[in-house]
This record gives C-alpha cells, structure tokens and sequence, in this order.
C-alpha cells in the first residue's frame, strides 16, 4: 500500500472513531452524532492523505510527525471553530486529540507503506 | 674487509628465498603470510602502479598435488566476483615451474584477531551476514568453500569483510576420493570428518557458518531465536540444517527485522513481545490517544 493511501484509510478510521468518542466525552452531543461522525471523517481522509503524500516525498520522521500535527491540527481548529447550540466551542477536546491523530497518521507514513519508485529506463 | 651483520645476513637469506618472477612488472615486497600450500608476499605492480598480493605455491617439484589446489584456488576466485571475494589480477609461472596468481592485496586483520572489538551483538551480526552472503553467492556459482573459519575470514580497515583461503575449495557435486578430510576441527562438519562425503556440499558451508555464528556470539546471553538459527546450521544431519546459505541469510535478517525465523517456533508471549517491539511507538501513540479520551470523558462527567 502506497503512502498517501495508508494516510488516507488511517485518517478515515481514526476519524470515525475519533467521532464516535464524542458520544462518551460529550453525551450531550448524541443527536448530532451523525454529522459529528461524518464531518470528524472527512477531516481525517483529508489530512491522511495531505500527511501520506508529504510522507512519499519526505522521508524524515520529525518532518512527517510536525506535519501531521500541524495540519491536523490546522483542520480540528476549523471544525472547533463552529459554535455549539449554546455558542460555546470544544476547543480542547476537538483540537487536542485530532493533533495525536495527526501524529498518528504522521508516524504511520513516515514508518509504513510504500514509497513511490521511478521506473527504470 | 667488512662483516656483515647477522639482520643483513638473515635478511639475505629471507630475500634469497623469495620467488623469481619472470615478469618485470611486479617486484616482490615482503611476505605477509604462509599456509600449508602456498605463500603470499606483498608485491608492486610497476604497470597499474598499485600494491597487490602474489600468492606463490610452495610445491618443491611442479607436479605437486599442491600446484592443481593452488591453480584449482585461482580458478574459484576468478570465477567468484563478488565484494566478499578477493579478486583476482593475473596468474603465471615462475622460473622453476611453480604456479603463483595476483590479487588484491587485503589491509585488515583476520576474524578471530578482529573479534574482541566487535562488542554488540548488531555488530557481530553485521558481520556475519557478509560471510553467509559471500557463501551464498558461492554456492548459488557452484562454490563450496569447505574450510569456513575465523582465520579465513579478512575484516578491512573500512568493514569490509573477505571470505579467504578457497584453496580446498570445490565444486559442488564434483566427485572425489572418499577419505579426503578438509576442514578445521570445530568448524567442519560431521560428514567431512567421518571422510564419508564424497561430494562437496552446501550442507557443510551452512555447518561451518552455525559453528562460525556460534563463535561469535560466544557465551553471552544470546535471545533464544538466534541461537535457535545457530543450532539449526550445526545439526549433525545436513537434511536438518538450512539447504543453502541463502535460506541462512534469509532467516538471519527476518531476525534482524524483529521477524518470525523458520529456526524457532515462537510462543504466543514471544510473538506478542516481537510485535510490541517492532511497533512501541505507535502502540505508545494510540495508548496517549485512548488515555486522553478516557481522561476528557472523566471530567466531563465529574461536576
């Protein structure tokens, strides 16, 4: 499995579940599990596959770990920003967690998958 | 009249009874080193102008038995390229009939004189696994060394590892006389001791090599897996050792890998432990990941 794609499976995965934690650290939130779930994907296949594709081009653990943490966390800051019912934000819980899934994804592409090869003429 | 010192004398004779080269190209040095059929003296290439080692039969008469081993060795180097291998330049015959050949000449000491500095484990490995692939490469050529030692095996200056002295050296499948030993106690494998094989086989490389990795891990706590892959080559019957060097190099870096080896059958412990280790950091990951969930999920419902 190539970089970006590994990225962008394990972005989706962990963004699922990273949705679905919402139900026990904000039980509140429960009716509008749906939308958190989905939204909560979409931002782990984009930053998966930003973190992926960065990893097939540089390989540096260090670089490939700022990075997953800089972008995911780039993305959680646009998702924490939309307020809540009572207008207040999740910041912590949204941004905090989302960059170690970030660091996650960065460390899984930097470590695993395979590299992009030039063919031979 | 003027007397000559006893060092000019002995050095005299020394130089006396170095070869006489019937080429002008290569002007002998001195000898760097003597074994049972041939000697290897130090020489200067006057046309690539470079040092090189002229390995020169010690055969008093030139239908010794020992002049086809020597020309026998010069043929298996020359068909043997590989970086492991001492290449060969040139080969010819002396004055008096004696066979000698060129090769490069080797700045490093032997094995067994290079051992006590290699301390860690992944040193000594890294080591070996040049040898079992130099071996590999011959056997895959049709090479089977025979004589596989510490005092066979040249470590360079740089690292470089050199597999040596191929003068017993045979072909495999080539048939000989049943009752020919070859081989040093310790590192020679049971079928050659008992004289019984009357091919040359892999199968007494792969011994020699378990009994070499033997050496060289010495008595330290060795992890059970790798000196699983070390009794493995040394089994008594060469049906139970690896088939072929390859299959040894294979197995040695799985181990390196922190892979699963064919040698041992790992527990459910080991195999749980193998895979912590190969991946620690992201388990550490996910544990931070999980524990600052639990943690977020905690306060929140702590009023």
């Amino acid at each position: 499995m190539n970089k970006p794609l590994l990225g962008t499976l394990l972005g989706g995965v962990l963004g699922v579940f990273d949705g679905l934690t919402a139900l026990i650290s904000a039980p509140e939130t429960a009716p509008d599990i749906v939308g958190i779930v989905i939204g909560s994907m979409c931002k782990g296949l984009i930053v998966g596959a930003l973190v992926g594709w960065y990893a097939s081009r540089v390989h540096s653990l260090a670089k490939g770990l700022l990075v997953g943490v800089v972008v995911s966390a780039f993305f959680a800051f646009l998702i924490a920003a939309i307020p809540q019912s009572d207008g207040t934000h999740y910041w912590v819980e949204i941004m905090l967690p989302g960059m170690i899934v970030g660091l996650i994804v960065g460390y899984a592409t930097q470590t695993f998958g395979r590299t992009r090869t030039l063919p031979v003429r | 009249m003027t007397w000559l010192s006893d060092a000019v004398v002995g050095r005299l004779r020394e130089v006396a009874t170095w070869p006489e080269l019937t080429s002008d190209r290569y002007e002998i040095r001195r000898p760097v080193g003597r074994g049972g059929m041939g000697t290897v003296y130090a020489a200067y290439d006057t046309v690539l102008e470079r040092e090189v080692a002229i390995k020169v039969s010690n055969a008093l008469v030139p239908d010794d038995g020992l002049e086809e081993r020597l020309r026998l060795e010069a043929r298996v180097l020359a068909r043997l390229e590989h970086p492991g291998i001492v290449p060969v330049h040139d080969a010819g015959v002396l004055d008096d009939g004696r066979l000698y050949y060129v090769m490069k000449l080797v700045h490093g000491e032997t094995l067994a004189a290079r051992a006590p500095a290699l301390t860690t484990e992944a040193d000594r490995l890294a080591v070996f696994l040049r040898i079992a692939e130099t071996v590999a490469f011959a056997h895959d050529s049709g090479v089977v060394h025979r004589d596989l030692q510490p005092a066979n095996i040249m470590v360079g200056r740089f690292g470089e590892v050199l597999v040596l002295d191929w003068g017993v050296a045979r072909l495999v499948d080539l048939i000989e006389s049943p009752g020919i030993r070859v081989g040093t106690p310790g590192f020679m494998a049971p079928e050659l001791q008992r004289g019984d094989s009357a091919t040359a086989e892999p199968a007494a490389d792969i011994f020699a090599l378990g009994a070499l990795l033997n050496w060289i891990l010495g008595d330290a706590a060795v992890p059970r897996r790798l000196r699983a892959i070390a009794n493995k080559c040394a089994q008594p019957d060469p049906r139970d050792r690896y088939s072929n060097a390859a299959d040894l190099v294979a197995d040695l870096s799985r181990y390196r890998a922190g892979l699963p080896v064919s040698a041992h059958r790992d527990t459910l412990a080991e195999r749980a432990a193998l895979w912590f280790t190969k991946y620690q950091t992201l388990v550490f990951l996910i544990a931070a990941y999980l524990l600052m969930r639990a943690l977020f999920a905690f306060f929140q419902r702590t009023p």
